[in-house]
């Protein structure tokens, strides 16, 4: 614990307040390739991103186009083959396992596709088990309203259903008070109607606590509720835009 | 099938750890039954065989001296095939290089060499000649324990007068493979020889021509042995008869056949722990198995392989552990087996002591093993078998949990969340913790149960040797003398104290029951030989007239103290008097019966009535006192203790210290392979969760906390439980093994079972660190992209 990044954004807050303007993420030309014994399979050929504070992205793009890879390594999950990744000018690029566990720990939420709950703990409990490990936490019941799930806060999972799964999955990645949300495909498992309601706890979350957003999807639909879209095709990004209308997550149908 | 099989081989290949571990198990006890039955078998077919070959007697007596005439008609009674009389000595012995006197048993073998009765086997020197009165042939263990041969001399006093007797033969006889004096606890080969000297030249010496004093008899088959006793005791009372012994009762014979049936009931139930525990780690990991290919076995099913092959297939699975283990285990075991015979070689004395593995062993073992593999797979394969293949299609919903009973009583808010995921699965998956703790606790009792002979043995020497026996030398005459002759044991040199013992042999009698016995008279209160009750340690009470009976001994008679007995006194006037039973006190050997010294002259009506001595010498003046008995005639045997000691040690130190290494390493292999399989199927199970914990930025040690520290729970549970098992299984084995005149002490000594827990819990950690060096390779991408 004692590894862990210093943290300039709160500092910088603090001291006057342009937050919203600076980059959390930068990744210049990272590559990443996975030798699979006779084949090497090159999952991220060159890929040039940034992420502002409180910024919303969408990174889309059909299975295999390395939006997974991408973004394991914005979150410290994997280091790139080459090429540069650093978190507040922080470089992750060369960090140990060590360094990059305290980073996850102290500063990035994850939510992936099955929720990856606790089975033998609680809704609430999922939840401590990361307030309990990390410097200014949100009280597990917070979090859990955030998510509109304040009243199934003692369920074990079996007793959830799939998207309350996943909102106890969203909950226990903000109570840390991220400073970026790392979501991977959280609608994958899920129908439209609970998908939705997923969003909208991102979404808020996104809003109301300024948390730099990234969510993977392979569906378009999920892009108009971004600031920005990003799409991924065969280990490099084919297009970068801003989406200047952005619906309300509540409004999405596909 | 031909891919099946092929699925089975990788599949096997890919939990290799787990499934060597369990085969290691099922090996252990295989090679325990393999070395303990075949040794079994090997030693029982070479006595029996033996036996036949030399003539072993079934029936034997000695008596004071009868006519040769009597020989005949002791042929005569109905059922005896030959009967053999022979004229038998204990004499005192001067062997060259040998301080302390040794003892002689001269038993006399006719002049010309001719079929008999316990027939003697020339192991190599040649047989006596006619007309050398001196000539003698010599059981083996004297010869090498002394470093003598044919050509050497040995010094004895026969009848008061030293001869020269030369040995010319080196021989072995069934009636010495154990060669023991009575009374005594384990084999002295350098203080205790048999001498097969020439029938004449030995009645000759003294005086025993055209007599005999020892009698044994070879039956015919079918032949009633008690009718028979019966008989030949009303033969031969009028000639001093002690009361005729069936082979069951003859010292070697006994010996023998109790080790014969330590080992059958040894080689039975500790095995047996270990197949079970095998079992039960076969359930777990099948169980695991059959959970982890539900959709591999709906698609075997969708593609039409019918219940029977999905059967076979995962009753392979146990198969091909267990007979892995079963195929280690049967060589290992045979090697195994080979060192232990030639372990008993030492103490059991054949012409030739070969190793046998039976293939009916090999095949026990086989079927013990498939029995095993079918018990741990069977509610697995069930299972398999019964998977409706639609819904297996789909993943298993999420496991059920609920808040553990530690927090249900309100302790809840002392507990962290990793602590909470400890104890919801130890209790969501009972029958797995149960297993786990089962097995740590079943590896602990069985070192417990390997350790006790230890603490047991040394407990033993501790009662006989310190508390019991506080005599440096123990005296006995050739005949009972007057009351006065402890004033010459007290002028022996170096003598310090010395207490008069009378034993006489009686039968005492109760209802139908009656055993054979000698009756130790000794002063009221005895300062170095001591009547002392093993538990309580305090010395009986020998101031009335009572008798005292060991515990043993009144059970094996069906009496209580106030109860009364019949004592047929077998010397003398051989008079026959009602004894009342003052009490009894429990003993771990022998069948002995107690009195005052006193009331065993009245019982008597002798004069002649010290049969021996008790001593503590000066260890400076032992030397003189040696050379002093050696000259003194009317001193048959002495016994040492220093040197009764010394031997036991030389015999069992060497032999304790491998016995231990085997325990420990047994007893390591079972909890490694309990905790090694619960933890990598724990591992297996939850990698997701732990994986998915290590995203959240947990730490390696903090995940390993979480899944070790269900394991330390589990292992901290068990060792109580253990502790008692052991206890437990102990006092059984006990039990299984204890006979009428010898019963291990059940000890409990806390620092043994304080180190075996130690050991055990040793064995754990190692089996954690090795997982735990899997979960610090968990691959955090590849846990989570995989669902299960």
């Amino acid at each position: 614990m004692t590894a862990s990044i210093p943290d300039p954004a709160r500092q910088a807050t603090a001291d006057g307040g342009f937050r919203g303007h600076d980059i959390v993420f930068e990744a210049k030309n990272v590559t990443k390739r996975y030798d699979m014994g006779e084949v090497t399979v090159d999952a991220l050929r060159g890929v040039n991103l940034s992420l502002r504070a409180s910024e919303f992205i969408v990174l889309l793009g059909p299975s295999g186009s390395g939006k997974s890879t991408l973004l394991n390594i914005l979150g410290g999950l994997d280091v790139p083959t080459s090429g540069a990744v650093t978190y507040r000018g922080r470089d992750l690029s060369g960090a140990d396992d060590a360094t990059r566990t305290a980073y996850r720990r102290n500063h990035v939420g994850f939510v992936f596709q099955f929720y990856n709950l606790i089975p033998s703990l609680t809704a609430r409990e999922n939840v401590a088990l990361v307030t309990e490990i990390v410097r200014d936490p949100m009280p597990p019941q917070e979090a859990l309203r955030i998510v509109g799930l304040g009243d199934r806060m003692n369920h074990f999972p079996a007793q959830l259903s799939g998207g309350e799964q996943q909102r106890v999955a969203i909950a226990r990645a903000i109570s840390k008070r991220p400073e970026v949300l790392l979501c991977d495909e959280p609608t994958g498992a899920l129908d439209i109607s609970t998908g939705v309601v997923v969003l909208e706890a991102i979404e808020r979350i996104n809003q109301e606590l300024g948390t730099a957003t990234a969510v993977i999807t392979h569906n378009a639909a999920v892009a108009s509720i971004a600031d920005r879209v990003v799409q991924l095709s065969d280990g490099l990004i084919v297009a970068d835009r801003g989406n200047p209308v952005k619906t309300a997550a509540r409004d999405l149908t596909w | 099938m031909q891919a099946l099989n092929r699925k089975l081989f990788r599949d096997l290949w890919r939990i290799k750890g787990q499934a060597l571990a369990i085969s290691m198990v099922i090996a252990v006890g295989v090679l325990m039954l393999i070395a303990y039955l075949s040794n079994f078998n090997s030693l029982q077919s070479t006595r029996d065989s033996y036996y036949e070959r030399q003539r072993f007697g079934h029936v034997f007596a000695t008596l004071k001296r009868a006519p040769l005439a009597l020989g005949s008609r002791i042929s005569a009674i109905p059922g005896v095939a030959q009967a053999e009389t022979r004229v038998v000595f204990d004499v005192a012995l001067d062997v060259d290089g040998l301080a302390e006197p040794a003892t002689g048993r001269l038993v006399s073998i006719p002049e010309h060499k001719r079929e008999i009765v316990n027939d003697v086997v020339l192991v190599h020197g040649r047989y006596i000649e006619p007309g050398r009165p001196d000539e003698v042939i010599v059981s083996q263990g004297f010869v090498e324990a002394n470093r003598l041969g044919p050509g050497d001399t040995v010094g004895a006093i026969l009848n008061g007068r030293r001869r020269d007797l030369e040995i010319v033969g080196v021989g072995l006889s069934p009636e010495y493979v154990y060669t023991i004096r009575q009374g005594e606890m384990i084999p002295d080969n350098s203080r205790f020889g048999v001498f097969w000297m020439g029938r004449r030249a030995l009645a000759a010496a003294f005086d025993m021509e055209g007599g005999f004093n020892d009698v044994s008899l070879l039956l015919r088959p079918g032949a009633q042995v008690e009718r028979v006793i019966q008989e030949l005791d009303e033969l031969i009372r009028p000639y001093g008869g002690w009361g005729a012994i069936p082979r069951d009762l003859q010292l070697s014979h006994w010996s023998v056949q109790n080790e014969l049936n330590g080992i059958r009931v040894a080689g039975v139930i500790i095995p047996m722990v270990f197949l079970a525990v095998a079992a039960f780690l076969l359930h777990v990991v099948l169980h695991r198995i059959v959970a982890v290919q539900r959709e591999q076995i709906a698609t075997l099913k969708a593609l039409g392989y019918p219940r029977l092959s999905i059967a076979r297939h995962y009753t392979y699975w146990a198969l091909a552990i267990s007979l892995t283990g079963t195929l280690i285990g049967t060589v290992c075991g045979g090697l195994l087996g080979r060192g232990m015979l030639s372990m008993y070689n030492e103490f059991f004395r054949f012409p030739v002591l070969e190793y046998r593995l039976d293939p009916t062993v090999v095949a026990g073992a086989v079927v013990v093993g498939i029995f095993a593999a079918v018990f741990g797979a069977h509610t697995s394969v069930r299972r398999a078998v019964r998977l409706q293949p639609a819904e297996a299609m789909r993943p298993e919903p999420p496991a059920k949990y609920s808040a553990s009973l530690v927090e249900r009583l309100g302790l809840q808010r002392l507990l962290s969340q990793p602590a909470r995921i400890i104890l919801r699965n130890i209790e969501r998956q009972p029958l797995r913790s149960a297993i786990t703790i089962g097995g740590i606790a079943l590896s602990l009792a069985v070192l417990i149960v390997g350790m006790f002979a230890v603490d047991s043995l040394d407990l033993m020497m501790d009662m006989q040797f310190r508390v019991a026996q506080r005599q440096d030398l123990q005296l006995t005459f050739t005949e009972p003398i007057s009351p006065d002759g402890i004033y010459s044991l007290q002028r022996l040199p170096g003598v310090m104290m010395a207490e008069p013992v009378l034993s006489v042999p009686v039968r005492l009698r109760s209802g139908q029951r009656s055993r054979q016995l000698a009756i130790t008279g000794l002063p009221e209160s005895p300062q170095l030989f001591r009547v002392v009750d093993a538990e309580t340690l305090s010395p009986a009470d020998l101031s009335h007239d009572g008798v005292v009976l060991a515990e043993r001994l009144a059970h094996v008679l069906d009496v209580r103290p106030g109860d009364s007995l019949t004592a047929e006194v077998l010397i003398g006037s051989r008079p026959v008097r009602e004894l009342a039973i003052a009490s009894t006190v429990r003993q771990h050997m022998g069948l002995a019966a107690y009195m005052n010294i006193d009331a065993v002259r009245r019982l008597l009506h002798q004069d002649r009535t010290l049969s021996g001595g008790y001593l503590t010498v000066d260890s400076q003046a032992l030397p003189d006192m040696f050379r002093a008995i050696k000259e003194t005639p009317a001193i048959a045997g002495s016994g040492l203790k220093a040197a009764a000691l010394k031997s036991f040690q030389e015999t069992f130190a060497a032999n304790l210290g491998i016995m231990i290494f085997f325990n420990v390493l047994f007893a390591s292999i079972i909890a490694f392979g309990v905790v090694y399989n619960a933890a990598r199927v724990s591992l297996a199970e939850r990698s997701r969760e732990l994986a998915s914990l290590r995203v959240m930025g947990f730490m390696r040690q903090e995940i390993s906390a979480i899944l070790l520290g269900e394991l330390g729970i589990l292992a901290l549970l068990a060792l109580p439980l253990g502790l008692l098992l052991g206890y437990g299984l102990t006092s059984q084995l006990v039990k299984a093994m204890e006979t009428e005149l010898y019963a291990f002490p059940l000890s409990a000594v806390p620092s043994t079972y304080a180190i075996c827990a130690l050991t055990i819990l040793g064995a754990t950690l190692v089996s954690g660190l090795l997982v735990r060096r899997k979960l610090d390779h968990l691959d955090l991408l590849e846990v989570l992209k995989a669902k299960e």
